[in-house]
């Protein structure tokens, strides 16, 4: 293919325009950084497009490949490629990136081109991970992309952020070092290759497949996160700023689970299958368990910081039945949920930009002067409760019905959602935004201006599209998802 | 695209697009803008409606996709149209309900500042519902299920200062969901064995899912289904114990009640099972799940509806009743009888709703029955208009009423399935309470003694406190007015077929062909057939209604009431005073809310509080995670605390090394030893 090298444009535009933006680093320059910021975000996103458009969907194979010598010495290369599984979310994660420049903008008054270039690196840092088909890239891109947001947190984060920052990164970073440890076996294994598909190909054994399996479960399952390794997660959005708390939302957590997809299926499937029970027993609980949870919450952010690790149980639920119709709702909601956890997150930074609480307690009868807001706060509300229309019900839907074909009690524990994703979202709306104003700092509050109606705006136009007409986002992924579940189901013995 | 084609996408969206500029752009357009484009869409969608009605009667049906929404596993998700003779149907009935109710809120709202919020929601919501009932798959199906909900609980909770209002919305939208979570997975287990989840895909492949079970429960496959389905059912049509919403969601405005919670979203239940016929013909045991249901649901609200003292709860346990005879017919497989008082309902309780809306507006926003009074004099077109919904409702022969009740009540008792002996007590014992508390609620309302005028004369003053729809009622001297042409019209306009509609429909809908293709009856179960034999025409069925047990229950019911509370009103009180038990259990609601409040709602958040304090934060956190850097700081501590510096302090622990190293290896050495 003779196009350009869109891969590498929207792994380095955000890199060297972040870079660029720390040189506006002084104060009175801070204006000059967000435009900087808007502008690389924006030229970032526009490169990823022709992904989707040139993309040939018919076929399972890398796509937009480039290959090029790295490091010699042990035969690492600079190798990209992308399909429908990992497409999708290069595009996903250069839009959110947008919307959390232009979120920042009035918001972020200290730091301010330091702020906006850690998450332009950080976008950079993530498209280098869905788009790596080299072990050492991969593991580079990876760990690299920690840092800005350990330092988003670490900076302008809240008055625990250290504790929660390290929580994160110690966490994360535990969990990596398996990895890694993972990755050298296979290089060996496959006489000096860090090539991802020479380890697709590569033949193991059952015990070799386990030790590998578990491994990548433990790197990927925090990232995800799954139960019970998830409590880092509220801690980090609590403390984290609106914009990191979009990014680890939206991006971040998608990390672990699309490494479920590109390694753990692929490299170990017979152990994927033996170990099946396991993590659907793992995901339920996170659905059910962590549902619970997020009623009694408090506090709104922790709140939607439960409700995405619930949400993002249905994706690892939907990975690991092993049929289409779970693993592309669960695509579908890895999706959503980049929008409808951004877009929920941003909410609730709206209106802690203008109270500077984060406690259900201290809202209540919000709609009587914020009624716009409360128009694209209900629409996001409903999103995540998996209303019909809206993005949340697609990938919900389809893992539902993946579920109850897979066994009728799997499915039975999973559409559980529908009662328990309704009580803690739609409680948190009523005691924030409907009722009489009591307290008198909600009376004062203002609505949402053009800036914020502009960004909520764009996510509910995409939240309502992908929920009235999915189509186009299901059709580039039938091709990848069958070959690898025919991967899978082949086996390695 | 067809012409018709078109014509069919125009009645869901001429509404929507009315709903969207009101509801975007209704500051800029203003209140008189808004009624309008909401109601040309309505009406639009109304006219569309009687075309394509005359052109089904032409015999022209429609089965096709609009768009493929998704692909996956093999399954063609679609959003598409099914127009038959059922589906126009409903399309008739919920656009010709909307459109009265779209020009009383004129009226009824006309103080309100969310007027035009008011109507981007009831236009919203009849696009969703026709969406329902035009859908030709199960996605659509659930897409406006799910929709009317969304709708419901923002119409419920329109008064948003209100803690009630609030509340109840949320206990709505919950109880719906558990009803989905039924619905749900009885899709699921359609879309995972007959690979589709279009009706006509589904219906055709139903005699080889009748032979399957599900696997991992044991359970008959097409049993499994129709329970999922109907449970669905009975959240969104409220039956027992999914009911418990819709007396709070009275808390929304009038025409809501009049429009959603009676007239068309509580009935998509009953359409949907009677779409699935084909489905639910294949288990009996789900006919007779629904038939108890129902049965329990008719006779058991009924009793509470004799209880209640404000005007809109009345009528709304009224609806829970009817709603249940309906659920009756689609147990005793009378589908299209279900269907036909559907029909019937809708019109004379959207009636009885919008009439007791007139009285609400009448007496200020005053609901309690016990203010009323003697209100015939001063509201005539409300006083005959709310007549005429009692005596259709309580099934007076001629009146449309009495045909479609009168049909259950002859389905149930020809019926042969298990439960139909208790299903025929029940609606038989019901039609005596419908008519005591629909006659209560009337000579209350409109005769006997003018007990309005005795609100407190501050009410000006604490109606600055509270929204302008608190209750407050007419102060000493006021008299009630009746409402303006815009209320009335639409009353009257719903009277009509009110009294009219059973007689020149019966025929062809439940002994004719009407239904024929959309609504399925195996042979065995055919109990209109049987009836049918008896069926000498409208005439004939009415004159015959006369001498017939439910019109001599129903007369002893109104005659009961007449009785209590015109002419002995001391009774009532007594024996209440007798019968305390029972009057606390009733006016307790059976105690269903004290039991979800205490078991559901406390047991959610006790477990989420036992999950999260207990399970996250005490073992999680507190155990592995910060225990795990607890043993990490432990261990460094105590590793320090060897490496002291000092050389005698190492040459012990060298001597104690070198002892246990050879205890460890003494074995081998001696071994090795030996073999020197």
């Amino acid at each position: 293919m003779t196009s350009l090298p869109y891969l590498s444009f929207s792994i380095w535009i955000p890199i060297f325009g972040g870079l660029l933006t720390l040189f506006a680093h002084s104060e009175r320059n801070a204006h000059v950084a967000r435009f900087m910021g808007l502008f690389f975000s924006l030229a970032g996103f526009l490169v990823t497009l022709p992904l989707y458009v040139q993309f040939d969907a018919s076929s399972s194979t890398m796509q937009f490949v480039e290959h090029t010598n790295w490091i010699r010495y042990f035969n690492a290369h600079y190798s990209l490629g992308v399909d429908g599984i990992s497409m999708p979310f290069i595009i996903l994660n250069s839009f959110i990136t947008v919307i959390v420049v232009l979120a920042c903008w009035e918001v972020i008054q200290k730091k301010t081109a330091q702020y906006v270039a850690a998450f332009l690196i950080m976008s950079g840092l993530m498209n280098g991970i869905f788009s790596a088909q080299d072990g050492v890239l991969f593991y580079v891109f990876f760990e690299a992309s920690l840092i800005p947001l350990y330092l988003a947190i670490g900076i302008w984060g809240g008055p625990n952020r250290v504790y929660a920052a390290i929580k994160f990164f110690l966490y994360t970073l535990a969990g990596s070092l398996l990895m890694l440890l993972a990755f050298i076996y296979l290089f060996q294994q496959s006489q000096g290759s860090f090539d991802l598909a020479d380890w697709h190909a590569l033949k193991l054994d059952m015990r070799a497949q386990s030790w590998i399996f578990w491994a990548f479960l433990a790197s990927f399952s925090v990232k995800v996160p799954m139960w019970p390794v998830h409590t880092w997660l509220p801690d980090a959005h609590v403390e984290a700023p609106t914009g990191g708390s979009v990014v680890l939302a939206a991006i971040a957590l998608k990390l672990g689970a699309y490494g479920f997809l590109r390694f753990s299926l692929p490299i170990t499937p017979d152990a994927s299958q033996a170990m099946a029970p396991v993590i659907i027993a793992l995901s339920l609980i996170a659905v059910i368990y962590i549902g619970f949870v997020a009623v009694v919450q408090t506090d709104m952010k922790k709140l939607v910081a439960y409700s995405s690790i619930a949400h993002m149980g249905f994706v690892t639920l939907g990975f690991f039945m092993f049929n289409p119709l779970g693993v592309e709702g669960a695509l579908v909601q890895m999706i959503s949920h980049g929008f409808v956890s951004a877009a929920m997150f941003l909410c609730i930074g709206v209106l802690y930009d203008r109270m500077h609480s984060r406690e259900i307690s201290d809202y209540g009868g919000v709609v009587n002067v914020m009624p716009k807001f409360a128009a694209v706060f209900m629409l996001f509300s409903m999103a995540n409760a998996g209303l019909p229309a809206t993005s949340g019900f697609v990938g919900e839907f389809m893992v539902v019905l993946g579920a109850v074909k897979y066994n009728f009690w799997v499915g039975f524990a999973a559409a559980t959602t529908l009662i328990l994703g309704a009580a803690y979202t739609l409680w948190m709306y009523k005691r924030v935004m409907f009722g009489a104003v009591i307290n008198p700092h909600v009376a004062a509050l203002t609505d949402i201006n053009r800036r914020e109606s502009l960004f909520l705006g764009v996510l509910a136009i995409c939240v309502l599209i992908m929920g009235l007409y999915p189509f186009p986002i299901t059709e580039v992924m039938h091709a990848s998802v069958d070959d690898l579940l025919k991967h899978v189901a082949a086996g390695k013995l | 695209m067809t012409s018709m084609q078109k014509l069919y996408l125009l009645v869901p969206l001429a509404p929507l697009a009315g709903a969207i500029l009101a509801g975007l752009f209704g500051k800029l357009i203003g209140r008189t803008a808004s009624h309008v484009v909401t109601i040309l869409g309505v009406l639009t969608a109304f006219i569309a409606s009687v075309f394509i009605y005359q052109d089904v009667r032409a015999g022209h049906e429609f089965n096709g996709a609009l768009y493929t929404w998704a692909t996956s596993g093999g399954i063609r998700f679609e959003v598409g149209f099914l127009i038959d003779s059922l589906t126009v149907m409903m399309m008739l009935v919920v656009s010709f309900v909307s459109l009265m109710v779209h020009i009383y809120t004129i009226g009824y709202m006309a103080e309100d500042p969310g007027y035009q919020r008011f109507f981007s929601y009831i236009s919203l919501f009849t696009f969703a519902m026709l969406m329902l009932v035009m859908s030709n798959n199960f996605l659509q199906l659930f897409f406006g299920w799910e929709a009317v909900g969304l709708v419901s609980y923002l119409l419920i909770g329109f008064w948003y200062t209100r803690p009630t209002a609030i509340y109840a919305n949320l206990k709505a939208f919950l109880v719906n969901r558990v009803g989905d979570f039924g619905f749900l997975l009885g899709i699921g287990l359609i879309a995972a064995f007959a690979g589709s989840l279009n009706y006509a895909e589904v219906f055709a492949k139903a005699p080889e899912l009748v032979q399957m079970v599900v696997p991992a429960t044991g359970w008959p496959l097409m049993t499994a289904i129709c329970i999922g389905l109907f449970i669905g059912a009975m959240g969104k049509s409220a039956q027992i114990p999914l009911h418990v919403w819709l007396p709070d969601s009275m808390e929304g405005p009038t025409p809501i009640s009049a429009l959603i919670h009676a007239a068309t979203m509580v009935t998509a239940g009953i359409f949907m099972v009677a779409r699935m016929s084909p489905l639910f013909e294949l288990s009996e045991t789900a006919l007779s799940f629904v038939m108890i249901i129902g049965a329990t649901t008719a006779l058991f609200m009924g009793f509470l509806g004799i209880v209640q003292n404000d005007i809109k709860r009345v009528v709304a346990y009224s609806t829970l009743s009817q709603l249940g005879y309906m659920t009756v017919a689609l147990g005793a497989s009378a589908y299209s009888a279900a269907v036909f008082h559907l029909m019937t309902h809708a019109f004379f309780k959207a009636l009885l709703f919008l009439g007791a809306g007139s009285v609400i507006i009448g007496m200020h926003h005053d609901q309690d029955m016990r203010n009323m009074g003697g209100l015939w004099k001063h509201m005539k077109i409300t006083w005959i208009t709310s007549l005429l919904g009692s005596v259709a409702l309580i099934g007076v022969p001629f009146t449309s009423g009495f045909y479609s009740k009168d049909m259950i009540i002859d389905a149930v008792l020809e019926s042969h399935r298990w439960g139909s002996g208790y299903a025929y007590f029940c609606v038989a014992a019901g039609v005596f309470v419908t008519a005591f508390y629909s006659f209560r609620m009337y000579f209350m309302v409109f005769h006997g003694e003018e007990r309005f005028g005795k609100a407190h004369d501050d009410h000006s003053h604490e109606a600055k406190h509270d929204s302008d729809h608190e209750h407050h009622g007419l102060a000493a001297g006021q008299k009630p007015h009746e409402s303006s042409w815009v209320v009335t019209v639409p009353l009257i306009l719903l009277a009509i077929p009110s009294v009219l509609i059973g007689f020149y429909t019966i025929q062809p809908m439940l002994f004719g062909d009407w239904f024929k293709g959309a609504i399925f009856v195996s042979e065995h179960n055919d109990v209109l057939k049987e009836i049918g034999g008896h069926f000498h025409g409208s005439f004939a069925k009415a004159l015959h209604g006369f001498f017939s047990l439910p019109f001599v229950m129903a007369m002893a019911g109104v005659l009961l009431s007449w009785f209590f509370y015109l002419k002995r009103p001391d009774i009532p009180s007594a024996i209440q005073k007798r019968f305390a038990v029972l009057y606390t259990l009733l006016d307790n609601k059976y105690y269903f809310d004290r039991f979800n409040e205490i078991v559901f709602a406390g047991g959610t958040r006790l477990l989420g509080r036992c999950f999260w304090k207990g399970g996250d934060q005490a073992v999680i956190d507190g155990v592995l995670i910060n225990g795990s850097a607890r043993l990490v700081a432990w261990i460094s501590r105590m590793s320090r605390l060897l490496q002291s510096g000092l050389v005698y302090q190492y040459a012990f622990w060298v001597i104690i090394g070198v002892v246990i190293l050879l205890a460890l290896w003494w074995p081998y050495l001696r071994a090795g030893m030996a073999a020197f």
